[in-house]
């Protein structure tokens, strides 16, 4: 990726922020925002934030790491339901591999997510730690 | 809605093609589907491919193929739904004949994904994902099948080194049937020791876990059934009698149930109610073995086994080239390779081979009716198609 810079620029409410919204209709959380819900054709929406406690529902160790991962791998990757609904997709952090468990609580952090390419603005974003 | 008949396949030998091109290795393979069928002009062309854009630069490939095929000035189309591409370019053709808008349409697949780096290609593939809620966080195609192996096993609770075993049995089952395929990227033979102590790529799939990159390409001929009775008599006739796609959510995590196939079921769904099948009714088929765990995965959405015993199934041998159910006798993606936009179509090559009976040694003893499952991404998109030996 490079020169991506509106592109990243346009998910900072999501990826700094947590920034969801709530299904007027049904009360479920979507993470990123959608306009119109699933099934159900609803077009009312109430902004939410993401919680920061969640449960890991699963994850892989990722051993050949994509580009602009290269230096971080071997890494734990997951996917996280967080409180109160949303789900995401992404690294386990501060933790011993071995200790990474389906079903383990954990929090989201913001956190620096690779470069774009070697003379690119730093892409940040959220990964999760342990909650302890 | 007119009947189709498939009268003609052809596929290239699959693997690292360096010394070929993108639109020599597709004609190379649309020839022979021609010659097979016995045309020397089409008069519609469905080419699936996921990416030529990313991989060589080249976008308007049907313009590019349809002129290389020296079949101008027939209409074509390039048709994408990542490694569905070349079913979703089956399921066009068909709509094509069946409306009664063309007679001799050619339904294709091509991916040349060697001309970029094993990063390139993991970055192509990576775009069958959510850029940015999956990919952008670090996601790739193993890490994402490589959750669901682990979701699986933790919700049906089956010990490590058994499923560690089920995975393998499903590499090892399609090498050795890959081995008698001639087309086949890979036609070595693996033993489970070679799965079970390959390199890791994202726990708890390795190496031989996970599917190749590969050049290929393969085509079909289609034509109306009355048509294939009356002109085309080289082979047994072979129709189309059910199709069906569907979606389900991009992201892995937006799955109600990570472990479950719903595109698969879907489209598998609707495919049976069309040919009027039942799943117990087929007597083999190609899936989409991108993975170890997809097989394992797919086998349960299409009906074969039951939730959580696809592994055991593959296990006890049901699945092998001589079990109950044979499953990717043409060696799956896992063996023969996975040209991405070309699997599909690959798919349907082999299922009519197999129903014509003219699959030599990897001809499985019945064979009347074929479901060929092709899938995309982490099974954002899946389409299903049903071939019955008439």
């Amino acid at each position: 990726m490079s020169g991506i810079t509106a592109r990243y620029w346009r998910e900072i409410p999501r990826r700094y922020r947590g920034e969801a919204a709530q299904s007027v209709k049904t009360g479920k959380v979507y993470f990123p925002p959608r306009l119109v819900e699933p099934g159900n054709g609803n077009r009312k929406w109430k902004p939410v934030k993401l919680a920061y406690g969640g449960e890991l529902l699963t994850f892989t160790v990722i051993r050949v790491a994509p580009r602009g991962f290269e230096m971080q791998g071997p890494y734990a990757l997951g996917i996280i339901e967080l409180d109160g609904g949303g789900r995401i997709t992404t690294q386990i952090v501060d933790v011993p591999l071995e200790e990474v468990k389906i079903g383990m609580r954990v929090r989201v952090e913001f956190r620096k997510i690779t470069d774009d390419g070697s003379e690119g603005i730093h892409l940040y974003g959220y990964k999760v730690v342990p909650e302890y | 809605m007119r009947d189709v008949a498939v009268v003609g396949v052809g596929m290239n030998k699959w693997g690292e093609l360096w010394g070929t091109s993108l639109r020599d290795i597709f004609v190379e393979a649309a020839l022979k589907a021609m010659d097979d069928a016995g045309v020397d002009r089409i008069d519609s062309l469905y080419v699936g491919c996921m990416s030529p854009g990313l991989f060589v630069g080249q976008e308007h490939l049907a313009s590019l193929l349809a002129d290389y095929l020296g079949q101008c000035p027939i209409p074509a189309v390039r048709v994408e739904s990542a490694c569905a591409s070349g079913g979703m370019a089956l399921r066009m053709g068909w709509m094509d004949v069946a409306l009664g808008l063309h007679d001799i349409v050619m339904v294709s697949g091509i991916e040349k994904m060697l001309d970029v780096d094993g990063a390139g290609a993991t970055y192509a593939l990576a775009t069958a994902a959510d850029q940015e809620f999956e990919c952008y966080n670090g996601a790739t195609f193993p890490g994402l099948y490589a959750m669901i192996a682990n979701a699986y096993q933790k919700k049906h609770r089956i010990a490590a080194e058994r499923f560690r075993d089920q995975l393998a049995h499903v590499a090892v089952k399609n090498h050795a049937n890959g081995h008698l395929n001639p087309n086949a990227q890979y036609r070595a033979k693996l033993t489970l020791d070679d799965v079970k102590n390959a390199t890791m790529v994202a726990d708890p799939l390795r190496l031989y876990d996970c599917s190749p990159i590969t050049d290929g390409a393969a085509a079909a001929i289609l034509c109306p059934l009355d048509l294939a009775k009356k002109k085309f008599k080289n082979h047994p006739l072979v129709a189309v009698i059910g199709t069906g796609a569907a979606t389900d959510t991009i992201a892995l995590h937006d799955r109600e149930d990570l472990t479950w196939l719903r595109s698969t079921e879907v489209a598998a769904r609707q495919a049976y109610r069309m040919a009027n099948v039942e799943p117990t009714q087929v007597d083999f088929a190609e899936v989409h073995d991108c993975f170890t765990i997809a097989e394992i995965c797919v086998t349960e959405a299409l009906g074969f086994f039951a939730a959580g015993k696809g592994g055991e199934a593959a296990m006890a041998g049901d699945t092998a080239l001589k079990g109950k159910k044979p499953v990717n006798t043409s060696g799956g993606l896992k063996s023969k390779g996975h040209p991405v936009g070309a699997t599909g179509i690959a798919q349907i090559l082999e299922l009519v081979l197999q129903l014509r009976g003219e699959a030599g040694e990897r001809q499985a003893s019945k064979a009347r009716i074929g479901l060929a499952q092709n899938m995309g991404g982490s099974g954002g998109s899946a389409v299903v198609h049903i071939l019955k030996a008439l």
